[in-house]
């Protein structure tokens, strides 16, 4: 399946406080959550985002909380994938096992810029920036990490072994 | 093959002989933690899930702690959901306010995480367990849905990074300090996916409550857990509070580490970071004039009985500046009790402090405490990220409880030896 959309440009460590501030932790709700995506560096981020939109970004992407939270807000806000140097661990843990589609590739915050129209695709890790026609390539995902997505995360995971 | 203390207890959990950094590996978990803002969603999952049981009611706990006492009607909801959860499972941990202190705090207090436990929590300061010889990390909600059911977590057994520390600590420097100039060496993604392993003679001197500080912020390096190998100290703390058997594991002195760093502490002095991430750290004498507004001691970094008796003994007989706010967390029912009955409530309360009840709402800007635009606030707690402890232009900065009450006394950051 290949994921498209423009591209917002953020930093290093982006943490999951900016990405969901903790006043917004009342609920569990991904859409409402989505309306405060990111406000911690943009306040009016939900209002431009897109649904599709891409999200790339620098080292370190989602230190800090464990909440769950933070990736349920991108994805509630419409952000399709993000793309990023690195991940801190309890997000990049929590991306795959509720189901927001992420990808490491070093070198990708120099060669891609806001605004441009990205694509990836998540079987080959292609990343294609069509705005200025650059390719690069995604890690390759651990074949566990694989495994949760193609089942749809881990409570899926857990349920599907629990009936075998 | 020689193992580390981590590699140990992983292999210990997945049913093998040994285990190797880099394997992905299915643990058997000891005990399973969420709190008030990450329960919610573990329980919706569990509940869709229909399984009619959890693996095990004694093996989970649950701790509102965040925004309670409830801070607004979104918070109560939240908090219900957890007591009704806890009720028709059966679940043996719950605590109710009263009972209720920060998790970090209190597990270890009621002897509910022992040496050689794998311990998952859905907070990302799970890692505090860790200096009582535990495996304990930080995970999402989804990853305590699935314990809830599995009694299992999956992980990749993580390199280890070795840290010795040799020397003699000054007066006022602490595990606060030892975390924070750790920190600032190898900065905040310095060990990102690793497991940190804290030595030397200076680490088998430190307190208990020391050692939680440190392997409480190991995720401020993006470790996946901290950890300090038992010993008396620890034994000492463990005895008395344990209700069932626990093992002490080592690593092995031929183990294999991603690095080995080697700091003389002797000459650190109290660190302070600044805004805004925790490797942003200075020594006291190189901070300047940096006035504030707010000092908050608490957390589950700093908010246990010594570190409240070293905020009090720079505070007896001194009141604190008149354009600062100081916010003192005992962080559990214990640490409170201890407290008052030591006189250090008389000398927080003599000096223009207040004494909130157990909470974690200042740390991260939730309640009891949120800055203003602008406002700067000294805080023995873990995090200086943006908008952390309210509006988005507000700082804080992070330093040990010596500090914290000196500054709320000078009225700008600064030590107890200006005092």
């Amino acid at each position: 399946m290949t994921l498209e959309g423009r591209v917002w440009k953020f930093g290093d460590n982006i943490d999951t406080d900016v990405i969901i501030p903790a006043p917004y932790l009342v609920t569990t709700d991904m859409v409402e959550l989505g309306k405060h995506c990111m406000e911690g560096v943009d306040a009016l981020f939900a209002e431009k985002v897109s649904p599709g939109d891409i999200i790339v970004a620098g080292t370190n992407f989602g230190c800090g909380s464990s909440r769950e939270h933070a990736p349920m807000a991108l994805k509630g806000a419409g952000i399709s994938c993000v793309i990023a140097e690195g991940f801190a661990r309890i997000f990049f843990r929590n991306a795959f096992n509720m189901g927001l589609a992420i990808f490491e590739s070093p070198g990708i915050v120099q060669g891609i810029q806001e605004g441009d129209q990205v694509s990836v695709d998540q079987d080959t890790g292609e990343i294609i920036d069509h705005t200025n026609g650059k390719r690069f390539l995604a890690n390759p995902i651990p074949p566990f990490m694989q495994e949760l997505i193609e089942v749809g995360g881990l409570m899926s995971h857990v349920m599907s072994k629990r009936r075998t | 093959m020689p193992q580390t203390i981590t590699e140990k207890i992983l292999a210990a959990h997945a049913g093998r002989e040994t285990v190797a950094p880099g394997e992905l590996i299915n643990v058997r978990i000891d005990m399973a933690l969420a709190n008030d803002i990450t329960a919610p969603i573990a329980i919706d999952l569990f509940e869709k899930s229909r399984v009619e049981s959890v693996f095990d009611p004694e093996k989970i706990a649950l701790v509102p702690d965040h925004f309670v006492p409830n801070k607004d009607i979104r918070s109560a909801v939240q908090v219900q959901a957890m007591r009704t959860f806890a009720r028709k499972y059966h679940i043996k941990h719950f605590f109710e306010l009263g009972e209720m202190g920060i998790e970090h705090v209190l597990l270890p207090e009621k002897g509910l995480v022992l040496p050689g436990d794998v311990v998952i929590g859905a907070d990302s300061h799970t890692c505090t367990y860790g200096a009582l010889g535990s495996f304990a990390t930080g995970v999402g909600s989804t990853d305590i849905a699935a314990a809830m059911i599995t009694g299992e977590a999956w992980f990749r057994v993580p390199e280890s990074i070795k840290f010795i520390y040799h020397g003699r600590l000054g007066k006022w420097v602490s595990g606060k300090d030892l975390i924070l100039y750790t920190i600032g060496d190898i900065g905040v993604d310095g060990a990102t996916y690793r497991a940190m392993e804290f030595t030397g003679d200076v680490i088998k001197d430190l307190t208990m409550a020391g050692r939680m500080t440190m392997a409480n912020m190991a995720i401020e390096a993006g470790a996946k857990s901290g950890i300090i190998a038992p010993d008396e100290v620890t034994l000492d703390y463990i005895k008395p509070r344990a209700k069932r058997s626990f093992e002490s594991y080592a690593s092995d002195p031929d183990a294999a580490y991603a690095d080995v760093r080697t700091y003389d502490v002797s000459n650190i002095e109290p660190q302070v970071a600044f805004p805004f991430l925790p490797e942003n750290t200075r020594g006291i004498s190189a901070v300047g004039t940096v006035p504030i507004d707010q000092a908050v001691i608490g957390s589950c970094t700093n908010g246990r009985i010594e570190d409240l008796r070293v905020a009090a003994s720079v505070l007896k007989d001194r009141a604190i500046d008149k354009n600062v706010r100081l916010i003192i967390v005992p962080a559990t029912p214990a640490v409170y009790r201890q407290a008052m009955a030591e006189g250090l409530l008389e000398i927080f309360l003599a000096a223009k402090g207040i004494v909130s009840p157990p909470t974690c709402g200042p740390c991260l800007g939730g309640f009891m405490g949120v800055l203003g635009p602008g406002e700067r606030a000294v805080s023995t707690t873990n995090r200086n990220f943006v908008g952390r402890m309210g509006h988005t232009t507000s700082e804080v900065y992070l330093a040990n409880p010596a500090v914290a009450a000196a500054s709320a006394i000078l009225g700008r950051i600064g030590s107890p030896e200006e005092l």
